[in-house]
């Protein structure tokens, strides 16, 4: 079986093929991690699922919660960015005299006299790579995006490090960019990779779809986003000796310290990132160029260095979610059953990057058809790379997927509640993987009682309170189930029975340290005042990425590793003197403030005990979690059914959400009180993207023409109605705690649930987002 | 003249350019207000100045000579939490954090001209006998103050609960 492991972690790793791949899929369940139910999952009145208030809450009201820009260092030097102003071209004359003159200015570095980097190693193509592009930094004088930086100025005040950026004279020699994406479709598109090629074909859907008595065939449009975290990007940065030290806002320590290593041609070692709170990241606190100009600034003045990018900084600097152009078709019989489901389309990227919104991810699982095709085909444009933002794939796959599904069902005259129970599949219908765990229909039924859809009236246009037309929409959501390879925590038990956890993973707002004290306390059988966690800090154990919902997941599989490891140390320890003495770790577990025999409690003894016996001060262990081999043996994920109430203005076309219900199934809740916000705030990103949220780009300039928090319009209180969340709390029996992912699946089926309800308020189907009054006069 | 910030005297800058954000941040190591966009349009670096709630990124420093400025810090007496701030733990009117002590901020001025009863752009009885506590009022007049992790029904909750709670004092 190791054997078998060890082949299966190169599969994995992509160096061994299908052949493996299909030994995965065909193992008995109990070879793969989570084929023995995590005994957690039994534990049904303790702290899993209690409704704990965040542990390092005091910290944020209080404002004493420090994030990247807040660390005091002596010498501190202000950084400040002067961007391109030009697509594409080579910069011809860079004239820096004025702004090296000027007050409190230390250091203009340009591409002159920059240190000589290597490109930051692009996500994905290797397990630790962090940067969102892989362009030479500040290297050349060769320009490819409208607002590369061109110059970055170190001074002694904010102040004056603004005010001498705005005195680099820059001149340019433009070259033709392709920034027009029309122009660039007509050129000829490629098609999408993205964790392997983005195409499959089951059955004829083409035929099938010409044949079906009922059939959708449209095309959906979503536009640029901007993730907009409140926090700028910003970094803090020293060199103390050959170690870089950063203060990050990072999303991506452990990887961010071994990109930066590569990008300075310095050890692993010698880099170390922390990452203690993150103002927000939703996929854009990764590596971009900011935090490796401020090192390499730092290197030359031999001085700290602090950047806090500005607002438009940020939209120069750090890529959003990309645009989507989608086909959406769908062929039925009488009975609303799918013959053929087709989702293709086309994204831009760039020649820099490797993210292709991969927009068919949710139509892989969604439904029972007959026949699939899906595939994305890309563009390459000469603009900033885009990036990973919340649900990638998912929240904008839905909006075409879930507003076809409520196409078909007017055409067909089916309520699309159970249009959708209707197509129900039994498994996975692309990759043919038994589910782990799908309750979506109980999902579907338990928030239609609640949000009091059997009150929808089918045609549209039917209920109106004075000026205020009102409808009804539903949506699917659906995010997978992640567990990325490479999780690892350490255990350290001390003498006076507290338990400190530790793991290279992030807190964002998700509420890590909160669900992971609640999880550890009982596991180990402490309280949840002797649980400490810790985690932001490249120098701790594994390297769990804050993306994919996966970090509860991984770090809960890496602590059920560790604590294996800390069963054994104790009973060690705890020799022959001890009521343990004899156990094997697989026969004791923790409980009352110690080990006891799982099935002779009495058979107890303390951990302050074993350790006080022993005469020692701590017991400290690492445990590596098993590769995620589990996600390539079922088909695993979050599921909800998204309801919602929108009011539009018959006079003015003004749509209000008036009401919203999101009904999950997304395996064991954790916590009730933070996954409920993590639901919220999906839901309400969600009804940014569906009703305001666009990135405007100049197709003539390829600049961004809205970069700040004024004309890109996010969800204000005022737009934000009482949301409701419930859930089926059904455990999964193969992942660590029954859990599944929270962060992420809030955002998927809101921007059709709401354009759904606008079609049945108004008779208008609005297919390109967002939902403009202008759209619906 | 100087600045008073939280109950201590400051010199004011310098530098005339000098935010009064910007000052709390970068020169009294008092980082608990925070910058989100520093061009008035997020809320976060919200601060109150002689009791109003002012956005500390459009405010500079020198206008402050002779004013009392309480951040974030200056709230709450001595390592106790404000009420808000209990209210804001108890209702999970947060995430990140971030936009945090400048809805808190926000707030407390917020409370502050609903006592004294300033109308906002919904408020429809302008004659009235003191303004309504509704959801609506609470949302409207906290719209300046961004919350990208979607904190808003827990910030709304945590507000209600301190206003029904006064209200009734
Ligand atoms: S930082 Fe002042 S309003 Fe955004
Ligand atoms: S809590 Fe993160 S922005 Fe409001």
């Amino acid at each position: 079986m190791s054997n078998f492991v060890e082949n299966a972690k190169q599969a994995v790793q992509g160096a061994a093929q299908a052949a493996m791949q299909k030994a995965v899929e065909l193992a008995p369940d109990s070879w793969i991690p989570g084929g023995r139910p995590d005994p957690l999952i039994d534990r049904k009145h303790g702290l899993i699922g209690a409704q704990t208030s965040r542990v390092d809450g005091s910290l944020k009201v209080r404002g004493a919660a420090p994030f990247a820009a807040e660390f005091p260092l002596e010498g501190l030097l202000y950084a400040a960015v002067t961007f391109s102003t030009i697509a594409k071209g080579r910069i011809t004359t860079l004239d820096t005299a004025e702004a090296e003159a000027a007050p409190g200015v230390v250091l203009v570095m340009t591409h002159r006299n920059a240190p000589r980097m290597r490109p930051m190693p692009l996500f994905l193509t290797s397990q630790k790579a962090a940067g969102g592009d892989d362009l030479p930094v500040m290297q050349d004088d060769r320009i490819h995006w409208n607002g590369q930086p061109v110059a970055l100025v170190l001074a002694e005040t904010q102040e004056q490090a603004d005010h001498a950026a705005s005195l680099v004279r820059v001149a340019y020699e433009v070259e033709p960019a392709l920034l027009s994406f029309a122009e660039a479709k007509a050129k000829g598109t490629e098609p999408g990779i993205f964790m392997g090629p983005m195409k499959l074909e089951i059955g004829d859907p083409e035929a099938a779809l010409a044949a079906a008595p009922h059939k959708v065939d449209t095309v959906y449009r979503t536009p640029r986003h901007s993730h907009n975290a409140i926090e700028l990007h910003a970094a803090t940065v020293a060199w103390q000796g050959d170690t870089l030290r950063v203060h990050d806002a990072s999303q991506a320590v452990a990887h961010t310290a071994w990109s930066l290593a590569e990008i300075f041609g310095i050890d692993e070692s010698n880099v170390h990132v922390t990452s203690p709170f993150v103002g927000g990241g939703f996929g854009g606190k990764s590596l971009w160029h900011h935090q490796v100009l401020a090192a390499a600034a730092s290197k030359l003045t031999g001085r700290p260095v602090r950047i806090v990018l500005s607002r438009e900084g940020v939209y120069r600097l750090v890529g959003g979610r990309t645009l989507t152009e989608q086909r959406l078709a769908l062929g039925a019989r009488d009975d609303g059953t799918l013959d053929a489901i087709i989702h293709t389309g086309t994204v831009a990227m760039t020649p820099h990057n490797a993210m292709p919104e991969p927009f068919i991810l949710p139509t892989q699982s969604a439904y029972a058809a007959r026949s699939i095709k899906l595939d994305v085909e890309v563009v390459k444009l000469d603009m900033l790379a885009n990036t990973f933002m919340r649900a990638p794939g998912e929240s904008v796959g839905t909006f075409a997927l879930e507003s076809a599904m409520d196409e078909l069902a007017v055409e067909l005259g089916m309520d699309p509640v159970e249009l959708r129970i209707r197509n129900e599949p039994e498994k996975d219908p692309t990759s043919g993987l038994p589910f782990s765990s799908r309750h979506i229909v109980d999902a579907y039924r338990m928030g239609a009682e609640r949000f009091g859809w059997s009150a929808r009236s089918a045609t549209p246009g039917m209920r109106r309170e004075g000026e205020w037309l009102i409808g009804m929409g539903v949506a699917t959501a659906t995010y997978p189930y992640h567990r990325m390879p490479g999780g690892a925590a350490r255990l350290t038990l001390t003498r006076d029975g507290r338990v400190t956890v530790e793991a290279a993973a992030h807190e964002m707002g998700m509420g890590t340290a909160t669900a992971q004290s609640q999880i550890t306390a009982e596991r180990l059988g402490l309280s949840l005042d002797q649980v400490t966690v810790h985690y932001g800090d490249s120098a701790m154990p594994g390297m769990i990425l804050a993306g994919g919902s996966q970090q509860t997941a991984s770090i809960g599989a890496a602590v059920i590793a560790a604590q294996r490891e800390l069963v054994a140390e104790l009973l060690k320890l705890a020799g022959n003197d001890s009521p343990l003495a004899g156990l094997k770790p697989d026969e004791v577990g923790g409980m009352n403030g110690g080990l006891a025999k799982l099935d002779e409690p009495d058979r107890f003894e303390s951990y302050v005990s074993i350790l006080t016996r022993a005469n020692s001060d701590e017991v400290s262990v690492v445990g590596n979690a098993p590769m995620p081999l589990e996600t390539q043996h079922w088909s695993m994920h979050s599921y909800g059914a998204m309801f919602c109430e929108v009011r539009v203005n018959a006079i003015t076309g003004e749509p209000r959400v008036s009401r919203f219900l999101g009904s999950f199934d997304c395996g064991r809740i954790i916590n009730a009180k933070t996954a409920a916000s993590q639901f919220r705030g999906g839901i309400i990103m969600g009804l940014g993207l569906a009703l305001m949220e666009e990135t405007v780009f100049d197709e003539r300039s390829g600049r961004i023409m809205n970069p700040s928090m004024a004309e890109y319009h996010v969800p204000v209180h005022m737009d934000v109605p009482e949301i409701d969340v419930i859930w089926t709390d059904i455990a999964d029996p193969h992942t660590p705690m029954g859990a599944h992912g929270v962060g992420e699946i809030g955002i998927t089926g809101v921007g059709a649930a709401v354009a759904n309800a606008v079609y049945n308020a108004t008779g208008k189907r609005v297919r390109d987002l967002p939902i403009t009054l202008d759209k619906l006069m | 003249m100087a600045i008073t910030i939280n109950g201590s005297d400051v010199e004011a800058p310098g530098d005339a350019r000098v935010s009064l954000l910007d000052l709390v941040r970068d020169r009294l190591n008092l980082p608990g207000t925070k910058k989100g966009c520093n061009q008035g349009a997020c809320g976060a670096c919200t601060v109150l100045v002689d009791g109003e709630r002012v956005l500390s990124c459009m405010t500079l420093a020198v206008q402050c000579e002779g004013r009392s400025v309480t951040t974030i810090e200056g709230l709450a007496a001595g390592g106790a939490l404000h009420s808000l701030q209990q209210a804001f733990i108890d209702h999970d009117g947060f995430q990140c954090g971030y936009c945090t002590p400048g809805q808190i901020c926000s707030a407390v001025g917020m409370i502050a001209e609903i006592e004294r009863g300033v109308p906002s752009v919904i408020t429809a009885d302008l004659g009235g006998e003191g303004l309504s506590l509704s959801r609506e009022e609470i949302q409207e007049r906290m719209s300046g103050n961004l919350c990208r992790c979607g904190a808003h029904n827990g910030i709304i909750d945590a507000i209600s609960e301190i206003l029904v709670r006064e209200a009734a004092e």
